[in-house]
């Protein structure tokens, strides 16, 4: 154990390596993370590693016109700032300029020798003072186009849009709405089948067991052109729409039933055999064993399986484009997602933000349970759908 | 809103409600029909068996019947359209498969689907080796696992929105906000448009599935790393053999197993891409793989579902051998009773 502290060279490098390629590996989500904090003009001016330091930008005001000039030792006097009426007055001057080709011609604080025997100057904080030999006459006060350092700023308003006008906050309910009963609903009908294909005395069980492993790897694909078919025949016999959530539950439901029965039946047929049949002795049927010895046991692989079937249908793109709807009543977030991408391609304050919603619950939940998952993960590492 | 909550609530009692319902009233309803406890014993032998004939399939039944509805129907019936018209009524023979070798578009799909499958299961496990191998040895490798692991979280779809940042583009001059961009012009070179360059833009998408089914890889084979006995590795170090000795000629022969099995796991799911190729070029610039043409096929034109069938059951034709493989494996290891 002590040797792992050691410091050797080799010790070193090896840690490098694995911070060289962790940081290749989370760096993706930080910026995403970190863009979607920022002010949207900024994401869109510099890059998320500059975050944190001050951003350059540049810009363009007046000077204030022959209205306000005072004479003062025999010189006409303007003065004022360049920051007035303006929202971003915490922001400094570092450079200014009276062409706008040469924006940072002068440093703040200097002394700009205009025609005419004019002078400019303008400090760090945006006061500047214009001079001249002679009375101004200009009724508007020309342009001075300056290069002013914003500090960082970082805001929820990203979130506030996307989650209150663009509609992810109704998407996510909708998200909730579909994940949660296309989770629970095949645990439970996964877990008695699977107690009947391990420990149950049945025909063709080796061949039910075959026929369900073979499932596993069906592609999706398969599926859909056939339901599609069922769905639109079934919805127009009964009169009700073809896609609803009770549509997708279903199909959520029979697509991980593979898995949850392979995952579920593996661990109870692992389970002691001396368990169930002194329960059996007992006189207890299987229904009663399976509810009173077999359930409480299962809780590991029933949650790996939940979490499982969680990230799948929570992150599944294609079925809900296929079972639901488009409309705002049904738009899932993965799905609010990819519309987004087409249609606000370029507002990434907008896009970031978005996403991260999207793959907040999926990351708490797998952060938190991560232990159940790996062991699902170990268990079975086939997955259908 | 509040509705739609309500409804959801609702239904999720419903559902799972009925389905206890349906648990406990059958078995009870088996019970009470035939009794266990019945009044003389030649009876009762009669009814346990009886119960014990029906239990079992009061058990799978509504597995049965959803595994039965929505897979193996359409596997059947995806099977069948594949040999009729668009709207599936016209028996045409060989003429949807003939069509989709002879298209442009299909043989595009192909030759993407053969490249991610050389390229991705490969990189994946390699790179999941490799990870698996190092942070074995770092004291903070657990947490190093947990961030290389995290991408497996994250859809499809938030990862391409992750990647397309990265991939963002602004013309040569101005400042880049893609990091992949600035790196690549500090460096001194151009910029570069990485999702529509073609036949290269292929690369960038796989990327992103390496990215995510790396950590995956890592856990599988950082377990199986694991379960080597320790004594084989010191006597091979006691033999003097190195590092990359003992990696290759010791570890991976031992945990072959392992690597075939995150090798043909991820093999499936590179045949099913779907997700990455929609969100992120949605098929242009010749990056169209088989499952999005024929999600394209489902509802071009209105619909053509004889091709959309026909390019499904290619996909299947694909999985096939590593769908026997598995059966072979599970009916080898079975534990029964």
């Amino acid at each position: 154990m002590l040797k792992r502290f050691a410091l050797e060279p080799s010790r070193i490098a090896l840690n490098l390596a694995v911070i060289f390629i962790i940081t290749l590996w989370t760096l993706p989500t930080a910026g995403l993370l970190i863009s979607s904090l920022r002010d949207k003009n900024d994401i869109a001016a510099s890059g998320w590693w500059t975050a944190l330091a001050s951003a350059d930008r540049n810009q363009v005001g007046r000077l204030k016109g022959m209205a306000d000039q005072v004479e003062k030792d025999g010189k006409f006097v303007i003065s004022g700032n360049l920051f007035e009426g303006q929202d971003a007055v915490s922001g400094k001057v570092s450079f200014f300029g009276t062409k706008v080709q040469a924006p940072g011609a002068y440093a703040a604080g200097s002394t700009a020798d205009l025609e005419n025997g004019q002078t400019l100057t303008v400090s760090g904080d945006g006061t500047y003072t214009l001079t001249s030999p002679t009375a101004f006459d200009n009724e508007r006060g020309g342009r001075v186009f300056y290069i002013s350092s914003q500090p960082p700023r970082f805001t929820t308003e990203n979130y506030q849009t996307v989650l209150f006008s663009e509609g992810i906050g109704r998407s996510f309910i909708n998200s909730l709405t579909v994940t949660i009963p296309a989770t629970i609903i095949p645990i439970l009908i996964a877990a008695f089948a699977a107690y009947a294909l391990a420990w149950m005395k049945l025909p063709f069980r080796g061949l039910l067991i075959a026929i369900i492993v073979g499932l596993l790897v069906v592609p999706l694909q398969m599926s859909l052109i056939p339901l599609l078919k069922l769905y639109n025949a079934a919805g127009n016999f009964f009169g009700v729409p073809s896609k609803t959530y009770l549509g997708i539950w279903l199909a959520h439901t029979g697509f991980g039933l593979p898995f949850a029965i392979y995952l579920l039946r593996s661990y109870i047929a692992g389970l002691p055999k001396d368990l169930i049949e002194s329960a059996q002795i007992d006189g207890a049927n299987d229904f009663k064993i399976f509810r009173r010895v077999v359930l409480p046991l299962c809780f590991p692989a029933l949650a790996s399986f939940a979490i499982f079937q969680f990230l799948w249908v929570w992150n599944d793109l294609l079925v809900a484009i296929v079972f639901l709807g488009s409309g705002p009543d049904q738009l899932v977030l993965t799905g609010k997602l990819n519309a987004l991408l087409g249609s606000r391609g370029g507002n990434w304050e907008i896009l970031t933000a978005s996403a991260f919603v999207t793959i907040i619950v999926p990351l708490v939940v797998f952060f938190s349970l991560q232990r159940y998952f790996v062991r699902g993960l170990l268990a079975g590492s086939v997955k259908g759908g | 809103m509040t509705a739609q909550i309500l409804y959801a609530f609702i239904t999720v009692i419903l559902g799972v409600g009925g389905c206890f319902g349906y648990f406990y009233g059958s078995n009870w309803l088996l019970d009470k029909m035939f009794p266990a406890n019945a009044n003389n014993d030649a009876s009762a032998v009669r009814n346990l068996r009886i119960q014990a004939t029906i239990r079992p399939w009061l058990f799978l039944g509504p597995a049965l019947i959803l595994l039965t509805v929505y897979l193996i129907f359409p596997v059947i019936q995806t099977f069948w359209l594949s040999f009729h018209d668009r709207a599936g009524d016209r028996f045409v023979g060989l003429a949807n498969y003939k069509w989709a070798f002879s298209d442009d578009e299909f043989r595009l799909s192909i030759f993407n689907n053969i490249l991610w499958l050389a390229v991705v299961p490969a990189l994946c496990t390699l790179m999941g080796l490799i990870i698996a191998v190092l942070t074995d040895r770092i004291w903070w490798g657990n947490l190093a696992k947990s961030l290389i692991f995290m991408p497996l979280a994250i859809s499809f779809v938030g990862a391409s929105v992750i990647w397309k940042f990265v991939y963002d583009y602004r013309g040569e001059g101005q400042e880049q906000i893609g990091i992949l961009n600035a790196v690549v012009e500090y460096f001194g070179g151009s910029p570069q448009v990485w999702i529509s360059l073609p036949f290269w833009n292929n690369f960038f998408l796989m990327a992103i599935l390496v990215w995510i089914q790396t950590g995956f890889a890592t856990v599988i084979l950082a377990a199986a790393l694991r379960g080597i006995p320790e004594d084989t590795l010191e006597a091979a170090t006691i033999d003097g053999a190195g590092p990359f000795k003992i990696f290759f000629r010791i570890m991976v022969p031992q945990i072959y197993g392992t690597i075939l099995v995150v090798w043909t796991t991820i093999t499936v799911l590179v045949l099913k891409i779907f997700d990455i190729v929609l969100t992120m070029t949605n098929s242009q610039w010749d990056t169209t793989v088989l499952a999005n043409l024929m999600f394209d096929w489902m509802f071009r034109g209105g619909g053509d579902f004889g091709r959309g069938a026909a390019i499904a059951i290619v996909i299947m034709v694909a999985v096939l051998p590593i769908m026997i493989w598995n059966i072979r494996q599970a009916n080898k290891e079975q534990g029964g009773h």
